[in-house]
This record gives C-alpha cells, structure tokens and sequence, in this order.
C-alpha cells in the first residue's frame, strides 16, 4: 500500500500580471522526511510556500496538505503546522513567555495548557533564563530559536521553514540544525527554504532545485551531486587565471568556468591539473570533492539575481 | 490587476484571540493611555470650555462648557479609534509584520480584520470611559442618561475605525494617514457641531453636515450629557452603523487584495 503523502501539491500554478512565478510544480513530501525547496532569488520559493499555506490561492492546481484541501480547508491544516518564517516577527512589546502564550491562543489552546506547555519549550530553545526578557533585548540566534519554539507551540506534524539560518553567525546555525534534526528525529515532516548549499546538503533527505518556477532538478543531495557534476573540483585563484584556464584547464578538465579571479574545474580526475600548475607559480588551487552549491551553480547560472 | 475577492466576510471565534492580543499590550502601556485619554480632552473642555465661554453666556440655551462636553465626548473617541486603526493598525499589519504572524496560525485575515475592528472600538471606549470621568467630575452630566455614552463611544468606534480602515489598507508608509486627519476629519469636526451649533452654519454646510457621520453621533452625545432622551436614535445609529460596516467591508477587500495576493 502506498503511504498517503502529509503534502501533496500538484501541478501549481500562479501568475502576477504577465509573470507565471510558479509554472507547474509538484511537491511531495514523505511523512518524517526533510525536504528542501532551494532557488535564486525571484525563484518562486516564497510564493510556493504561501500556496501551500492556504495564503495565495493558485490559479490552477491541487493542494493536500495533511489531509486537507488547500486553500479551502487551509484553517484546519493550519492547526497541524508550524511555521518558521523568513523575517522574525515577534511581538516586540511581548516577553518571552508572553509570545508563546499569545500564539498558543491563536491556536485556540486555553492559557493552563500553555502554561504546561511553554517550559519545554523554552528548555528546546535553550531560552530557559530568558523567559521574562523582551524581545529586544535578545540576540539574532535567540529570536530565532524562540520563533523556533513559537512554531512548535501546537505541536505540529509539518513544520515549514523559511530561511531558518539567513542572517545567523555560524554558531547560531550549527544549534538550528541541531534542533531540527532533534525534530526528524521526533518523527516530524519539515519542508525547508535556504540559499545556503550546505544547509541543504547537511540536513535535507530529498530536495527539488527551482528556477523561474520551475523544477530544473530533484533528488537526494547525494544523488543530484552524482546525476549533474563530475565529483572532483579544482578551485584556482590567481592573477591572469584565464590564461592557465586557454591554455591548460580547458583540454584537462570537462568543464572550466571563470569568475572574478578564480576558476573552477570540473573534473574525474583533477591531478593532471594539479600537476599543470607547476609552471603558475602565482595561482593557489584548492581540491575538494564536488557538492551541492556546484550543481546549483552548473544549473542556475552564476550571474546575480535581485 | 488581479481579481478582487468580493465575498462576504466569513469569522470565527478565533478573532478573540487577537483582541486578546492587542488587549495585552494595552495593558502593559495603560498608565500613559490612560493619562492621555483624561488629560487631553480636560485641557480642552476647561480652555475652550470657560475661555471662550466667558464671551458666550449661552449656547442653546446651556453654558458653553455643558455645550462643549457632548461634542468633546464624540471627536475625542472618534480620533482615538481612528489612530488605533490607521497608524497602530499599520504597525501591526506592515512595520511589525504581526499579522503575518496571526495568518500563519489557524486564523483567516478576515477574523484579524474583525480583530483589529473591535479593538479600535474597545479603544474609543476606553477614551470614552475617561472621558466620562471628566464630565462628571467638572460635574457636566444632568443625570444617569450620561451613561449611554460608553456603548456610544464604542458606536463611535466601529463608525471610525471600519472608515479609517480603507486608509490603512491602501498605505505605504505613515505620512499617508495625514490626508485622512487634514482633509477627512478636522473638517468634519469643524462641520459637525462640536464647537457652534450647526444651526449657525450657511444652509449647504448643514446639508453637507448632515451627511457626516461625527454629526450623527453628537445628535446622540449632546443630549445625552444634557440629560435628554435623544431624538431619531435610529436614523442616527444606522447611518453610523451604514459607514462603520461599507467602510469595514470595502477595508477588508483592500485588505486581501494586498496580503492575500
């Protein structure tokens, strides 16, 4: 028997003025799984997420969010999920614990449920000795962990998160990432937004790359990896790199992209390339193994998007 | 251009959750609300009230202070709603992104709408309230009539705030809500009565003044303060119910145009 998907949207579709920004996606996710929705900016990431919310209804295409039509039942979906969005917005006039308490009402839970509730909370957030503080006086990583934990004040079974980390210094993104492999481990679905590779590659068991609306690739991590880039990377840097790029990288390596002053290669094998550098003695290379930014980059392009 | 969604709002209990909400942070800055909520319309009622009552023995037949205070009642409740709904109604929905944070829970936009919509009235009230505490300590209540002022105040409220609504969904910053207060609402206050009888004014201005909603409510105010049963108290309440509920309801397109999009 097949297991029901906890999401399932098929075929979405929605357009401002004469821009489809989301042109026919299917997402699909497997209860207790994490999924990563990756893209440049303008991708359509956010607006596939507020259709899966029941906030912006698509023009056309089915949505099941656990078990309910979206948008028409979005309410009822809505109790089992959490959200995490992509700009804090707590309540600045609030404590801590009045934040939590606050949400918690909109979830319809009576004040002594709460209060039973919002210890755990704070101790998964490690906010503990800040329960009575107000919010400005908090720092990035704990607004973050405390919108966190407002998330989970209902106990969801899907939780969405939009950017969780964008903006953390890395210590405040290595405790996110703790907690919310805590969460899989919890049994619980998340569906994941991020602009960062290594988020992605670290914590997502599936994840569908999008651009201009639509999926240009889906897979594991390790599989997207394998399926679109050749597994070894040569970064070169240097003064005139473009020269050793005419002149060596080009027939050596499959693939040779320049930007700024530094060149990556693509390659089986990088040691001839390696070896090749020996009469550019003003380039420094680095070798590494191929990952995830590579495959968005090979498919997205390395130009900028605002 | 997209669509509107025209539909008819649709609410759930939830909405008392978010009233509960703003109820919260009143609490917490009561003592400075409060404290305007008195000072304000005293220091008008006493300067406007015996300086110039000192030129005008007599209004309508009452001193000019008594006069003043039913007018007073309604233009002080009705900018407190509409300051609630325009300029705090735009911190939450746009500066502080907590409506954003409301929709993300089980409750639709149209309960925040409603939300906000009370508790803008619950503000008037509460204006309305600490007014009436001035009136009858400067002892200008005739009797226990003076009571219906609060379910007015918060009449008042809904009037104000579903009107002042439309301005808050259509802003993109502060500055814009001043249109509203220079061109909507002084000179309603200037053409509704509170100050002069609008029996004084050029017979087109008391035409243009009986089609204003400030004026309906101090046909009810004034007489109430003077310890008279009101004349018309239906055609006056409707009328303000009529603005109150086509401004909400025109708000509320404006705002799903704009969040819902």
């Amino acid at each position: 028997m097949r297991e029901v998907p906890v999401l399932d949207a098929a075929n979405i579709r929605k357009r401002y003025g004469d821009r489809e920004v989301v042109a026919g996606l299917d997402i699909s996710l497997r209860r207790g799984e994490c999924f990563g929705l990756l893209g440049p900016n303008g991708a359509g990431k956010t607006t596939t997420l507020r259709m899966l919310l029941g906030l912006t209804a698509p023009d056309s295409g089915d949505i099941r969010v656990l078990g309910h039509p979206v948008p028409q039942a979005a309410r009822e979906a809505r109790i089992r999920i959490g959200v995490v969005p992509q700009m804090d917005n707590l309540d600045p006039d609030f404590t801590v614990t009045e934040n939590l308490v606050v949400y918690g009402r909109y979830f319809g839970f009576k004040d002594d449920e709460l209060q039973a509730r919002i210890p755990s909370l704070l101790q998964f957030a490690a906010l503990e000795s800040r329960a009575n503080s107000r919010i400005q006086e908090l720092s990035g990583g704990m607004k973050r962990r405390l919108v966190l934990a407002r998330a989970l004040i209902n106990d969801p079974d899907l939780i969405f998160l939009d950017e969780p980390t964008t903006g953390l210094d890395p210590q405040a993104r290595h405790v996110i990432w703790e907690r919310l492999r805590k969460l899989l481990n919890q049994g619980k679905t998340i569906l994941l937004t991020t602009h960062f590779m290594d988020e992605a590659e670290r914590l997502c068991d599936r994840l569908k790359i999008i651009d201009e609306g639509k999926t240009i690739a889906d897979g594991a991590p390790r599989d997207l990896i394998r399926e679109h880039i050749e597994p070894e990377v040569l970064e070169v840097y240097g003064e005139q790199v473009e020269q050793w790029v005419e002149k060596m990288a080009k027939p050596l390596a499959s693939r040779a992209e320049v930007t700024g002053e530094t060149a990556f290669c693509y390659a089986a094998h990088v040691q001839p390339l390696i070896d090749s550098l020996q009469n550019y003695a003003h380039l420094s290379f680095m070798h590494r193994p191929a990952n995830l930014e590579d495959v968005f980059l090979k498919l997205t392009g390395r130009e900028m998007r605002d | 251009m997209s669509s509107l969604d025209l539909s008819l709002p649709r609410f759930s209990w939830r909405w008392i959750a978010v009233w509960r909400r703003n109820f919260l942070v009143w609490k917490k800055l009561a003592a400075e609300s409060i404290f305007g909520n008195i000072v304000d319309p005293l220091f008008y009622m006493l300067g406007m009230g015996f300086g110039l009552g000192t030129m005008l023995p007599e209004v309508n037949g009452v001193t000019y202070i008594a006069f003043l205070a039913g007018g007073t009642v309604c233009y002080s409740t009705m900018f407190a709603a509409s300051f609630e709904a325009l300029y705090s109604g735009f911190a939450r929905m746009h500066v502080q992104r907590t409506w954003d944070g409301i929709l993300n829970a089980p409750i639709v936009l149209d309960d925040v709408v409603l939300a906000e919509w009370i508790w803008a009235a619950s503000k008037s009230l509460l204006s309305g309230v600490a007014i009436l505490l001035v009136v009858l300590a400067l002892g200008l209540a005739q009797n226990w009539l003076a009571i219906f002022i609060l379910p007015l105040a918060f009449l008042i409220g809904l009037t104000f705030a579903g009107m002042g609504f439309i301005m808050t969904a259509m802003a993109r910053s502060y500055d814009f809500f001043t249109f509203w207060f220079t061109i909507v609402l002084t000179p309603m206050v200037l053409l509704s009565g509170v100050f002069y009888p609008v029996g004084n004014m050029h017979p087109i201005l008391q035409a243009v003044s009986s089609a204003l909603p400030l004026t309906h409510a101090i046909e009810l105010g004034r007489p109430l303060l003077l310890g008279q049963v009101p004349e018309n108290i239906l055609l006056h309440v409707g009328v303000m119910l009529a603005y109150g509920g086509i401004g909400f309801y025109i708000a509320l397109v404006l705002f799903r145009r704009r969040l819902l999009k």
